[in-house]
Protein backbone atom coordinates (compact mmCIF):
# COMPACT_ATOMS: atom_id res chain seq x y z
CA UNK A 1 0.00 0.00 0.00
CA UNK A 2 1.53 3.20 -1.26
CA UNK A 3 0.11 6.54 -0.21
CA UNK A 4 0.81 9.66 -2.03
CA UNK A 5 -0.30 13.08 -1.35
CA UNK A 6 0.01 16.50 -3.93
CA UNK A 7 0.38 19.57 -1.67
CA UNK A 8 2.08 20.24 1.82
CA UNK A 9 0.63 22.29 3.65
CA UNK A 10 -2.78 21.56 5.90
CA UNK A 11 -4.47 19.45 4.13
CA UNK A 12 -1.49 17.13 3.53
CA UNK A 13 0.22 16.89 6.80
CA UNK A 14 -3.24 16.61 8.19
CA UNK A 15 -3.33 13.82 6.10
CA UNK A 16 -0.12 11.99 6.67
CA UNK A 17 -1.20 11.97 10.59
CA UNK A 18 -4.64 10.37 10.28
CA UNK A 19 -2.70 7.93 8.17
CA UNK A 20 0.14 7.11 10.79
CA UNK A 21 -2.36 7.00 13.43
CA UNK A 22 -4.05 3.95 11.92
CA UNK A 23 -1.21 3.32 9.38
CA UNK A 24 2.72 2.89 10.84
CA UNK A 25 4.23 1.38 8.45
CA UNK A 26 3.66 1.67 4.53
CA UNK A 27 4.95 4.64 2.59
CA UNK A 28 4.13 7.86 2.13
CA UNK A 29 5.63 9.98 -0.46
CA UNK A 30 4.62 13.86 -0.40
CA UNK A 31 5.15 15.65 -3.72
CA UNK A 32 4.72 19.61 -3.71
CA UNK A 33 6.16 22.39 -6.31
CA UNK A 34 7.39 24.33 -3.62
CA UNK A 35 10.98 23.31 -2.53
CA UNK A 36 10.34 24.16 1.40
CA UNK A 37 9.68 21.71 4.24
CA UNK A 38 6.03 22.37 4.91
CA UNK A 39 5.90 26.09 6.59
CA UNK A 40 2.81 27.86 7.81
CA UNK A 41 1.23 29.55 5.00
CA UNK A 42 -0.41 32.22 7.03
CA UNK A 43 2.43 33.22 8.62
CA UNK A 44 3.77 35.10 5.17
CA UNK A 45 2.32 38.11 6.31
CA UNK A 46 3.96 38.22 9.31
CA UNK A 47 7.29 37.68 7.73
CA UNK A 48 6.73 40.20 5.42
CA UNK A 49 5.90 42.34 8.64
CA UNK A 50 9.33 41.36 10.27
CA UNK A 51 7.37 40.10 13.29
CA UNK A 52 8.92 36.27 12.40
CA UNK A 53 11.97 35.32 10.87
CA UNK A 54 12.59 32.52 8.13
CA UNK A 55 13.42 30.29 11.34
CA UNK A 56 10.48 30.40 12.55
CA UNK A 57 8.14 29.49 9.22
CA UNK A 58 7.90 25.55 9.92
CA UNK A 59 4.33 24.07 10.55
CA UNK A 60 6.28 20.84 11.84
CA UNK A 61 9.38 20.51 13.83
CA UNK A 62 12.86 19.77 11.54
CA UNK A 63 12.49 15.69 12.29
CA UNK A 64 8.75 15.75 11.13
CA UNK A 65 9.12 13.65 7.76
CA UNK A 66 11.47 11.44 9.01
CA UNK A 67 9.50 10.13 12.39
CA UNK A 68 6.49 9.62 10.34
CA UNK A 69 8.63 8.39 7.83
CA UNK A 70 7.65 10.22 4.44
CA UNK A 71 9.68 10.42 1.45
CA UNK A 72 9.32 14.11 0.27
CA UNK A 73 10.04 15.57 -3.30
CA UNK A 74 9.89 19.07 -3.02
CA UNK A 75 10.21 22.00 -5.49
CA UNK A 76 8.83 19.02 -7.68
CA UNK A 77 5.78 19.78 -10.30
CA UNK A 78 2.61 17.25 -10.67
CA UNK A 79 2.20 17.28 -14.41
CA UNK A 80 -0.25 14.76 -14.81
CA UNK A 81 -2.67 12.67 -12.70
CA UNK A 82 -3.62 9.55 -14.62
CA UNK A 83 -7.12 7.81 -11.93
CA UNK A 84 -6.78 4.77 -14.05
CA UNK A 85 -3.46 3.82 -14.09
CA UNK A 86 -3.26 5.37 -10.67
CA UNK A 87 0.28 7.15 -11.11
CA UNK A 88 0.92 10.71 -11.32
CA UNK A 89 3.96 11.88 -13.54
CA UNK A 90 6.09 14.50 -12.43
CA UNK A 91 7.31 16.93 -14.67
CA UNK A 92 11.64 15.68 -15.36
CA UNK A 93 11.09 12.83 -13.42
CA UNK A 94 9.12 9.66 -14.86
CA UNK A 95 5.99 9.16 -13.26
CA UNK A 96 4.92 8.02 -9.30
CA UNK A 97 2.69 4.98 -8.99
CA UNK A 98 0.07 5.15 -5.56
CA UNK A 99 -2.35 3.07 -4.34
CA UNK A 100 -3.84 5.68 -2.20
CA UNK A 101 -3.75 9.71 -3.77
CA UNK A 102 -4.82 12.30 -2.19
CA UNK A 103 -4.84 15.94 -4.15
CA UNK A 104 -3.93 18.88 -1.56
CA UNK A 105 -3.29 21.59 -4.72
CA UNK A 106 -4.63 24.35 -2.58
CA UNK A 107 -6.09 27.78 -3.55
CA UNK A 108 -5.11 29.85 -6.22
CA UNK A 109 -4.95 33.61 -5.99
CA UNK A 110 -7.59 35.13 -8.37
CA UNK A 111 -6.14 38.10 -10.74
CA UNK A 112 -8.66 39.94 -12.44
CA UNK A 113 -7.80 40.71 -16.39
CA UNK A 114 -7.37 44.31 -16.13
CA UNK A 115 -4.11 45.72 -18.01
CA UNK A 116 -0.76 46.34 -15.91
CA UNK A 117 -0.47 43.04 -14.19
CA UNK A 118 2.77 42.20 -16.04
CA UNK A 119 4.43 45.25 -14.28
CA UNK A 120 7.61 44.75 -12.08
CA UNK A 121 5.90 45.47 -8.94
CA UNK A 122 2.92 44.08 -8.66
CA UNK A 123 2.33 40.11 -6.61
CA UNK A 124 -0.20 38.26 -5.42
CA UNK A 125 0.22 36.73 -2.01
CA UNK A 126 0.00 33.20 -0.49
CA UNK A 127 3.21 31.97 -1.10
CA UNK A 128 6.71 32.32 1.10
CA UNK A 129 8.24 33.13 -2.24
CA UNK A 130 6.27 35.41 -2.91
CA UNK A 131 6.88 37.56 0.65
CA UNK A 132 10.56 37.13 -0.51
CA UNK A 133 9.91 39.00 -3.21
CA UNK A 134 7.39 41.27 -2.03
CA UNK A 135 10.27 42.09 0.81
CA UNK A 136 13.15 41.87 -1.99
CA UNK A 137 11.06 44.58 -4.08
CA UNK A 138 10.09 46.80 -1.12
CA UNK A 139 13.97 46.88 -0.31
CA UNK A 140 15.33 47.40 -3.97
CA UNK A 141 12.79 50.15 -4.39
CA UNK A 142 12.47 52.03 -1.29
CA UNK A 143 8.64 51.52 -1.28
CA UNK A 144 6.67 54.33 0.69
CA UNK A 145 3.42 53.47 -1.12
CA UNK A 146 1.23 50.78 -1.81
CA UNK A 147 -1.93 49.87 -3.13
CA UNK A 148 -4.02 46.05 -1.65
CA UNK A 149 -6.84 45.01 -4.23
CA UNK A 150 -9.02 43.34 -1.96
CA UNK A 151 -10.61 44.16 2.00
CA UNK A 152 -11.03 40.21 3.00
CA UNK A 153 -8.94 38.15 5.18
CA UNK A 154 -5.27 37.94 2.93
CA UNK A 155 -5.85 41.94 2.05
CA UNK A 156 -5.98 42.79 5.84
CA UNK A 157 -3.09 40.60 6.81
CA UNK A 158 -1.05 42.47 3.72
CA UNK A 159 -1.92 45.71 5.17
CA UNK A 160 -0.95 44.42 8.14
CA UNK A 161 2.59 44.15 7.21
CA UNK A 162 2.84 46.67 4.71
CA UNK A 163 1.87 48.93 7.79
CA UNK A 164 4.59 47.28 9.70
CA UNK A 165 7.11 48.38 7.37
CA UNK A 166 6.12 51.83 7.17
CA UNK A 167 4.57 51.86 4.04
CA UNK A 168 1.29 53.78 3.37
CA UNK A 169 -1.62 52.07 2.35
CA UNK A 170 -4.24 52.69 0.15
CA UNK A 171 -6.62 49.43 0.35
CA UNK A 172 -9.38 48.83 -2.68
CA UNK A 173 -12.56 46.74 -2.62
CA UNK A 174 -14.91 46.44 -5.14
CA UNK A 175 -17.96 45.52 -2.23
CA UNK A 176 -19.64 48.26 -0.26
CA UNK A 177 -17.68 47.67 3.12
CA UNK A 178 -14.24 45.85 4.31
CA UNK A 179 -14.13 42.37 5.35
CA UNK A 180 -17.66 41.91 4.15
CA UNK A 181 -17.82 38.43 3.58
CA UNK A 182 -16.91 37.87 7.84
CA UNK A 183 -18.27 40.83 9.30
CA UNK A 184 -21.53 42.78 9.32
CA UNK A 185 -22.13 46.47 9.10
CA UNK A 186 -21.51 47.64 11.99
CA UNK A 187 -18.35 45.21 11.91
CA UNK A 188 -16.75 46.74 9.04
CA UNK A 189 -17.84 50.40 9.90
CA UNK A 190 -15.48 49.48 13.30
CA UNK A 191 -12.68 47.73 11.00
CA UNK A 192 -13.03 50.61 8.58
CA UNK A 193 -12.63 53.41 11.45
CA UNK A 194 -9.72 51.25 13.12
CA UNK A 195 -7.81 51.34 9.28
CA UNK A 196 -7.96 54.59 8.97
CA UNK A 197 -6.74 55.33 12.84
CA UNK A 198 -3.79 53.74 11.23
CA UNK A 199 -3.97 56.28 8.23
CA UNK A 200 -4.82 53.69 5.22
CA UNK A 201 -6.66 54.87 2.97
CA UNK A 202 -9.87 52.99 1.87
CA UNK A 203 -11.83 52.98 -1.49
CA UNK A 204 -14.87 50.76 -1.29
CA UNK A 205 -17.47 50.06 -4.11
CA UNK A 206 -15.11 50.26 -6.81
CA UNK A 207 -11.62 48.74 -7.97
CA UNK A 208 -8.45 48.83 -9.71
CA UNK A 209 -9.19 49.36 -13.62
CA UNK A 210 -5.51 49.70 -14.32
CA UNK A 211 -2.06 49.65 -13.70
CA UNK A 212 0.37 52.25 -15.05
CA UNK A 213 4.13 51.53 -15.21
CA UNK A 214 7.16 53.55 -16.19
CA UNK A 215 10.23 52.10 -17.51
CA UNK A 216 8.62 48.64 -16.69
CA UNK A 217 7.51 49.71 -12.83
CA UNK A 218 4.55 50.24 -11.37
CA UNK A 219 4.23 54.19 -11.02
CA UNK A 220 0.52 54.35 -10.12
CA UNK A 221 -3.25 52.66 -10.59
CA UNK A 222 -6.62 54.32 -11.66
CA UNK A 223 -10.10 53.39 -10.24
CA UNK A 224 -12.68 52.63 -12.51
CA UNK A 225 -14.47 56.40 -10.85
CA UNK A 226 -11.15 57.65 -12.69
CA UNK A 227 -9.21 58.14 -8.97
CA UNK A 228 -5.22 57.68 -9.98
CA UNK A 229 -3.35 56.47 -6.63
CA UNK A 230 0.21 56.91 -6.81
CA UNK A 231 2.19 53.59 -5.80
CA UNK A 232 5.26 51.67 -5.46
CA UNK A 233 3.79 48.30 -5.19
CA UNK A 234 0.31 46.18 -6.19
CA UNK A 235 -0.83 43.19 -3.94
CA UNK A 236 -3.80 41.20 -5.48
CA UNK A 237 -5.24 39.86 -2.07
CA UNK A 238 -8.98 39.39 -3.78
CA UNK A 239 -8.82 35.60 -2.75
CA UNK A 240 -7.96 32.04 -3.84
CA UNK A 241 -10.28 29.86 -6.13
CA UNK A 242 -9.35 25.96 -5.72
CA UNK A 243 -6.50 24.62 -7.63
CA UNK A 244 -8.21 22.37 -9.80
CA UNK A 245 -5.82 22.77 -12.84
CA UNK A 246 -4.36 19.10 -12.48
CA UNK A 247 -7.32 17.32 -12.50
CA UNK A 248 -7.44 15.66 -15.75
CA UNK A 249 -11.04 15.91 -17.71
CA UNK A 250 -13.02 12.82 -18.58
CA UNK A 251 -10.80 10.88 -16.03
CA UNK A 252 -13.85 10.38 -13.19
CA UNK A 253 -12.66 13.16 -11.21
CA UNK A 254 -16.05 15.12 -11.04
CA UNK A 255 -14.95 18.98 -10.18
CA UNK A 256 -17.73 21.85 -9.61
CA UNK A 257 -16.60 24.81 -8.01
CA UNK A 258 -13.92 22.86 -6.50
CA UNK A 259 -13.18 19.19 -6.59
CA UNK A 260 -16.11 17.23 -5.01
CA UNK A 261 -15.62 14.92 -2.52
CA UNK A 262 -18.12 12.71 -0.47
CA UNK A 263 -18.13 12.37 3.45
CA UNK A 264 -14.95 10.27 3.41
CA UNK A 265 -13.37 13.25 1.13
CA UNK A 266 -13.12 10.45 -1.59
CA UNK A 267 -13.31 11.85 -5.30
CA UNK A 268 -15.79 10.72 -7.30
CA UNK A 269 -12.68 8.27 -8.70
CA UNK A 270 -11.63 5.18 -6.69
CA UNK A 271 -8.57 5.69 -3.98
CA UNK A 272 -8.40 9.35 -5.24
CA UNK A 273 -8.98 11.51 -2.38
CA UNK A 274 -8.56 15.66 -1.52
CA UNK A 275 -8.86 17.83 0.49
CA UNK A 276 -8.28 21.30 1.53
CA UNK A 277 -8.74 24.48 -0.63
CA UNK A 278 -8.89 22.99 -3.20
CA UNK A 279 -12.35 21.02 -2.35
CA UNK A 280 -15.90 21.72 -2.61
CA UNK A 281 -16.99 20.12 0.79
CA UNK A 282 -20.01 19.99 3.12
CA UNK A 283 -20.79 23.20 5.28
CA UNK A 284 -23.11 22.07 7.70
CA UNK A 285 -24.61 25.62 8.12
CA UNK A 286 -25.70 25.72 4.65
CA UNK A 287 -26.03 22.50 4.08
CA UNK A 288 -24.76 22.41 0.76
CA UNK A 289 -21.23 21.89 -0.77
CA UNK A 290 -19.11 24.83 -1.42
CA UNK A 291 -15.55 25.38 -1.32
CA UNK A 292 -14.54 26.84 2.37
CA UNK A 293 -10.72 28.11 2.33
CA UNK A 294 -9.68 28.13 5.85
CA UNK A 295 -6.98 26.66 7.57
CA UNK A 296 -8.70 24.66 10.34
CA UNK A 297 -11.23 22.81 7.71
CA UNK A 298 -8.46 22.04 5.63
CA UNK A 299 -6.65 19.90 8.78
CA UNK A 300 -9.45 18.14 9.25
CA UNK A 301 -10.46 17.10 5.89
CA UNK A 302 -6.59 16.28 5.54
CA UNK A 303 -6.94 13.96 8.13
CA UNK A 304 -10.26 12.20 7.80
CA UNK A 305 -8.66 11.35 4.27
CA UNK A 306 -5.62 10.10 6.05
CA UNK A 307 -7.61 7.55 8.54
CA UNK A 308 -9.58 6.42 5.21
CA UNK A 309 -6.80 6.13 3.23
CA UNK A 310 -5.63 3.92 6.32
CA UNK A 311 -8.82 1.93 6.11
CA UNK A 312 -9.78 3.54 9.03
CA UNK A 313 -13.93 4.32 8.23
CA UNK A 314 -14.12 7.91 9.55
CA UNK A 315 -16.75 10.66 7.99
CA UNK A 316 -16.32 14.76 7.68
CA UNK A 317 -18.74 15.86 9.82
CA UNK A 318 -19.35 19.23 7.76
CA UNK A 319 -17.56 22.45 8.24
CA UNK A 320 -18.67 26.18 8.39
CA UNK A 321 -17.18 29.30 8.08
CA UNK A 322 -14.43 30.77 10.83
CA UNK A 323 -11.93 32.72 10.98
CA UNK A 324 -9.93 34.59 14.06
CA UNK A 325 -7.92 37.83 12.44
CA UNK A 326 -6.37 41.15 14.10
CA UNK A 327 -7.83 44.22 12.50
CA UNK A 328 -4.23 46.04 13.35
CA UNK A 329 -4.21 44.55 16.58
CA UNK A 330 -7.97 44.65 17.76
CA UNK A 331 -8.80 40.96 17.83
CA UNK A 332 -11.83 39.70 16.18
CA UNK A 333 -13.11 35.97 15.79
CA UNK A 334 -16.02 36.00 13.21
CA UNK A 335 -17.87 32.50 13.17
CA UNK A 336 -20.74 30.79 10.85
CA UNK A 337 -23.47 33.39 9.53
CA UNK A 338 -22.99 37.02 10.65
CA UNK A 339 -25.79 38.47 8.69
CA UNK A 340 -29.05 35.94 8.62
CA UNK A 341 -29.46 34.85 5.30
CA UNK A 342 -32.36 35.33 3.27
CA UNK A 343 -33.75 31.84 3.16
CA UNK A 344 -36.92 32.27 4.82
CA UNK A 345 -36.35 30.94 7.94
CA UNK A 346 -36.60 32.98 11.07
CA UNK A 347 -33.44 34.18 12.48
CA UNK A 348 -33.23 36.57 15.08
CA UNK A 349 -30.29 38.42 16.62
CA UNK A 350 -28.74 39.28 20.41
CA UNK A 351 -25.56 42.35 20.15
CA UNK A 352 -24.07 44.21 22.25
CA UNK A 353 -22.08 47.44 21.01
CA UNK A 354 -19.85 49.72 23.08
CA UNK A 355 -18.89 52.46 21.51
CA UNK A 356 -16.25 53.70 24.26
CA UNK A 357 -14.46 50.59 23.94
CA UNK A 358 -15.16 49.52 20.07
CA UNK A 359 -16.48 45.88 21.39
CA UNK A 360 -18.84 44.26 19.36
CA UNK A 361 -20.26 40.96 20.09
CA UNK A 362 -23.40 39.38 18.30
CA UNK A 363 -25.33 36.30 18.57
CA UNK A 364 -27.44 34.99 15.34
CA UNK A 365 -29.79 32.71 16.34
CA UNK A 366 -31.95 30.32 14.04
CA UNK A 367 -35.33 28.66 16.31
CA UNK A 368 -33.82 27.69 19.63
CA UNK A 369 -29.87 27.27 17.73
CA UNK A 370 -27.17 29.60 17.64
CA UNK A 371 -25.38 29.62 13.59
CA UNK A 372 -23.71 32.77 13.92
CA UNK A 373 -21.19 34.55 16.45
CA UNK A 374 -19.15 37.71 15.83
CA UNK A 375 -16.72 39.23 18.26
CA UNK A 376 -14.95 41.92 18.13
CA UNK A 377 -12.16 43.35 20.56
CA UNK A 378 -13.53 40.76 23.27
CA UNK A 379 -12.98 37.29 21.89
CA UNK A 380 -12.42 35.61 25.62
CA UNK A 381 -13.20 31.87 25.29
CA UNK A 382 -15.26 32.53 22.12
CA UNK A 383 -14.58 28.84 21.21
CA UNK A 384 -17.64 27.89 23.99
CA UNK A 385 -20.05 29.63 21.33
CA UNK A 386 -18.08 27.80 18.40
CA UNK A 387 -19.21 24.52 19.95
CA UNK A 388 -22.59 25.26 20.44
CA UNK A 389 -22.75 25.99 16.65
CA UNK A 390 -21.42 22.70 15.64
CA UNK A 391 -23.09 20.81 18.23
CA UNK A 392 -26.06 22.69 17.20
CA UNK A 393 -27.04 22.68 21.02
CA UNK A 394 -30.71 23.97 21.82
CA UNK A 395 -29.88 27.22 23.87
CA UNK A 396 -33.64 28.00 24.84
CA UNK A 397 -33.03 27.35 28.51
CA UNK A 398 -30.16 29.96 28.69
CA UNK A 399 -30.51 32.27 25.98
CA UNK A 400 -31.21 35.59 27.82
CA UNK A 401 -27.55 34.28 29.55
CA UNK A 402 -25.93 34.30 26.00
CA UNK A 403 -24.30 37.54 26.10
CA UNK A 404 -23.41 37.88 29.54
CA UNK A 405 -19.89 38.67 30.87
CA UNK A 406 -20.37 35.44 32.70
CA UNK A 407 -21.63 33.67 30.27
CA UNK A 408 -19.52 30.23 30.69
CA UNK A 409 -19.63 26.47 30.47
CA UNK A 410 -21.45 27.32 33.73
CA UNK A 411 -24.59 29.00 32.12
CA UNK A 412 -25.14 25.30 29.93
CA UNK A 413 -27.13 22.38 30.66
CA UNK A 414 -25.41 20.41 32.79
CA UNK A 415 -26.57 17.16 30.73
CA UNK A 416 -24.66 19.51 27.47
CA UNK A 417 -21.51 20.50 29.95
CA UNK A 418 -21.57 16.62 30.85
CA UNK A 419 -21.28 15.26 27.36
CA UNK A 420 -19.02 17.65 26.47
CA UNK A 421 -16.09 16.47 29.09
CA UNK A 422 -17.46 13.01 29.02
CA UNK A 423 -16.01 9.88 28.52
CA UNK A 424 -14.63 8.07 30.53
CA UNK A 425 -15.87 8.87 33.84
CA UNK A 426 -14.92 12.49 33.24
CA UNK A 427 -17.64 14.40 34.13
CA UNK A 428 -18.32 17.78 34.91
CA UNK B 1 -3.27 8.69 30.04
CA UNK B 2 -4.15 9.94 32.84
CA UNK B 3 -7.09 12.62 33.13
CA UNK B 4 -7.93 15.25 35.27
CA UNK B 5 -11.44 14.35 36.72
CA UNK B 6 -14.15 17.58 37.57
CA UNK B 7 -16.79 16.90 40.30
CA UNK B 8 -18.84 19.86 40.67
CA UNK B 9 -20.74 18.44 43.13
CA UNK B 10 -17.45 18.49 45.73
CA UNK B 11 -16.07 21.78 44.48
CA UNK B 12 -16.35 24.89 46.96
CA UNK B 13 -14.92 27.73 44.87
CA UNK B 14 -12.07 28.11 46.88
CA UNK B 15 -10.06 29.12 44.00
CA UNK B 16 -6.80 26.95 45.28
CA UNK B 17 -6.20 25.53 42.38
CA UNK B 18 -5.83 28.82 40.40
CA UNK B 19 -3.30 29.99 43.07
CA UNK B 20 -1.32 26.77 42.59
CA UNK B 21 -1.06 26.32 39.02
CA UNK B 22 -0.01 29.98 39.00
CA UNK B 23 2.55 28.91 41.48
CA UNK B 24 3.54 26.16 39.65
CA UNK B 25 4.10 27.78 36.18
CA UNK B 26 5.67 30.95 37.87
CA UNK B 27 9.49 31.35 37.82
CA UNK B 28 9.98 30.73 41.52
CA UNK B 29 7.39 28.18 41.75
CA UNK B 30 7.07 29.46 45.60
CA UNK B 31 4.04 30.69 46.67
CA UNK B 32 4.92 34.20 48.45
CA UNK B 33 7.22 35.14 45.28
CA UNK B 34 5.37 34.35 42.59
CA UNK B 35 2.66 36.65 44.08
CA UNK B 36 4.49 39.57 45.61
CA UNK B 37 7.58 39.64 43.12
CA UNK B 38 6.77 38.46 39.82
CA UNK B 39 5.86 40.62 37.35
CA UNK B 40 3.71 39.64 35.41
CA UNK B 41 2.17 37.31 37.23
CA UNK B 42 2.08 33.82 36.02
CA UNK B 43 -1.43 33.19 34.86
CA UNK B 44 -3.46 30.41 36.09
CA UNK B 45 -4.16 27.45 33.52
CA UNK B 46 -7.09 26.58 35.44
CA UNK B 47 -10.75 28.52 36.02
CA UNK B 48 -13.21 28.42 38.43
CA UNK B 49 -16.32 29.29 37.09
CA UNK B 50 -19.10 30.39 39.82
CA UNK B 51 -22.74 31.01 39.83
CA UNK B 52 -25.02 30.62 42.82
CA UNK B 53 -24.31 27.30 44.88
CA UNK B 54 -22.25 25.93 41.68
CA UNK B 55 -19.14 26.37 41.32
CA UNK B 56 -16.40 23.82 39.34
CA UNK B 57 -12.67 24.66 37.73
CA UNK B 58 -12.33 23.80 34.54
CA UNK B 59 -9.40 23.15 32.40
CA UNK B 60 -8.28 21.87 29.15
CA UNK B 61 -9.53 18.14 28.30
CA UNK B 62 -6.45 17.31 26.25
CA UNK B 63 -8.97 15.95 23.65
CA UNK B 64 -7.98 13.01 21.34
CA UNK B 65 -9.21 14.81 18.00
CA UNK B 66 -7.97 18.00 19.54
CA UNK B 67 -9.66 21.27 17.60
CA UNK B 68 -7.00 23.55 19.06
CA UNK B 69 -3.82 21.64 17.26
CA UNK B 70 -6.51 21.38 13.94
CA UNK B 71 -6.46 24.95 13.84
CA UNK B 72 -2.86 26.28 14.95
CA UNK B 73 -1.54 27.99 11.87
CA UNK B 74 1.51 27.44 12.86
CA UNK B 75 2.04 24.10 14.50
CA UNK B 76 2.32 25.44 18.44
CA UNK B 77 -0.28 23.17 19.43
CA UNK B 78 0.44 19.79 19.59
CA UNK B 79 0.31 16.03 21.84
CA UNK B 80 3.26 15.70 23.73
CA UNK B 81 4.51 11.95 22.48
CA UNK B 82 5.37 10.51 25.93
CA UNK B 83 2.25 11.87 28.25
CA UNK B 84 -0.24 12.35 25.61
CA UNK B 85 -1.03 15.92 27.06
CA UNK B 86 -2.00 18.79 24.19
CA UNK B 87 0.97 21.43 24.70
CA UNK B 88 1.44 24.79 23.38
CA UNK B 89 4.90 25.83 22.92
CA UNK B 90 4.32 29.27 23.76
CA UNK B 91 7.95 30.70 21.52
CA UNK B 92 6.46 29.20 18.45
CA UNK B 93 2.64 30.56 18.77
CA UNK B 94 1.95 33.74 16.81
CA UNK B 95 -1.20 35.04 19.42
CA UNK B 96 -3.52 34.39 16.20
CA UNK B 97 -6.12 33.27 18.41
CA UNK B 98 -7.28 30.32 16.32
CA UNK B 99 -7.09 27.88 19.63
CA UNK B 100 -9.44 30.34 21.23
CA UNK B 101 -12.09 30.28 18.24
CA UNK B 102 -12.46 26.17 18.49
CA UNK B 103 -11.92 25.63 22.13
CA UNK B 104 -15.33 24.19 22.67
CA UNK B 105 -14.40 24.76 27.05
CA UNK B 106 -13.08 28.18 26.35
CA UNK B 107 -9.81 26.50 28.25
CA UNK B 108 -7.36 28.55 26.22
CA UNK B 109 -6.46 31.99 27.31
CA UNK B 110 -4.77 34.78 26.17
CA UNK B 111 -1.45 35.66 27.68
CA UNK B 112 -1.78 39.65 27.18
CA UNK B 113 0.16 40.27 30.16
CA UNK B 114 3.17 38.11 29.19
CA UNK B 115 4.70 36.81 26.11
CA UNK B 116 1.36 37.04 24.44
CA UNK B 117 0.72 33.74 23.43
CA UNK B 118 -1.51 31.13 23.99
CA UNK B 119 -1.77 29.64 27.85
CA UNK B 120 -3.63 26.29 28.69
CA UNK B 121 -2.80 23.56 31.42
CA UNK B 122 0.04 21.26 30.71
CA UNK B 123 -0.91 18.79 33.26
CA UNK B 124 2.01 20.62 34.87
CA UNK B 125 4.43 18.78 32.78
CA UNK B 126 5.18 15.01 33.63
CA UNK B 127 4.41 16.01 37.48
CA UNK B 128 3.18 12.77 38.78
CA UNK B 129 -0.09 15.26 40.17
CA UNK B 130 -0.81 18.44 38.60
CA UNK B 131 -0.60 21.04 41.27
CA UNK B 132 -4.37 21.99 40.93
CA UNK B 133 -5.26 18.45 41.65
CA UNK B 134 -2.47 17.93 44.44
CA UNK B 135 -3.61 21.27 46.30
CA UNK B 136 -7.40 20.74 45.87
CA UNK B 137 -8.84 20.21 49.55
CA UNK B 138 -12.30 18.08 48.62
CA UNK B 139 -11.43 15.91 45.67
CA UNK B 140 -13.36 17.96 43.68
CA UNK B 141 -10.60 17.57 41.17
CA UNK B 142 -8.74 14.17 40.95
CA UNK B 143 -6.59 12.91 38.86
CA UNK B 144 -6.96 9.35 37.09
CA UNK B 145 -6.70 6.86 34.10
CA UNK B 146 -9.03 7.70 31.49
CA UNK B 147 -10.58 4.83 30.14
CA UNK B 148 -11.47 6.37 26.57
CA UNK B 149 -11.10 9.68 25.31
CA UNK B 150 -13.39 12.73 25.58
CA UNK B 151 -15.72 14.49 23.09
CA UNK B 152 -13.59 17.61 22.12
CA UNK B 153 -14.45 16.51 18.69
CA UNK B 154 -17.48 14.11 17.18
CA UNK B 155 -16.43 11.39 15.78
Amino acid sequence: MKHVIIGNSAAAIGCVEGIRRYDPDNPITIVADEPHSTYSRPLISYLLGGLVDESRMGYRPADFYEKQRVETLLGVEVTHIFPERRCISLAGEGALAYDRLLIATGGKPFVPPIPGTNLQGVYTFVKWEEARKIARHIEETGTRSAVVIGAGLIGLKTIEALLARGIKVTVVELADRVLSTIFDATGSRLADLILRREGVEVRTQTTVSEIIGRGGRVDHVVLQDGERVNCDLVIFAIGVRPNTGLIPANAGIEVGRGIRVDARMQTTAPDVYAAGDCVEAYDKLTESHRPLPIWPLAYRQGHVAGCNMAGHDREYDGGFPMNSISVCDVPTISVGFIEPPDDGDRYEILDDYDRETLTYKKLILRGHRLVGALFINEIDRAGIYTGLIRDQVDISQFKDHLLSGSFGLISLPKDYRKHMVVGSGIEV
Amino acid sequence: MKQIHVNEEYCIGCRLCEIHCSVQHSRSKKIIKAFKEEAPRALARVLVEEEGPLSFAMQCRHCEDAPCIEACIVGAMHRDEETGAVLCDEDHCVGCWMCVMVCPFGAIQRNLVGNKAASKCDLCLGEKVPACVANCPNEALTFIEAANSNGGEPQ
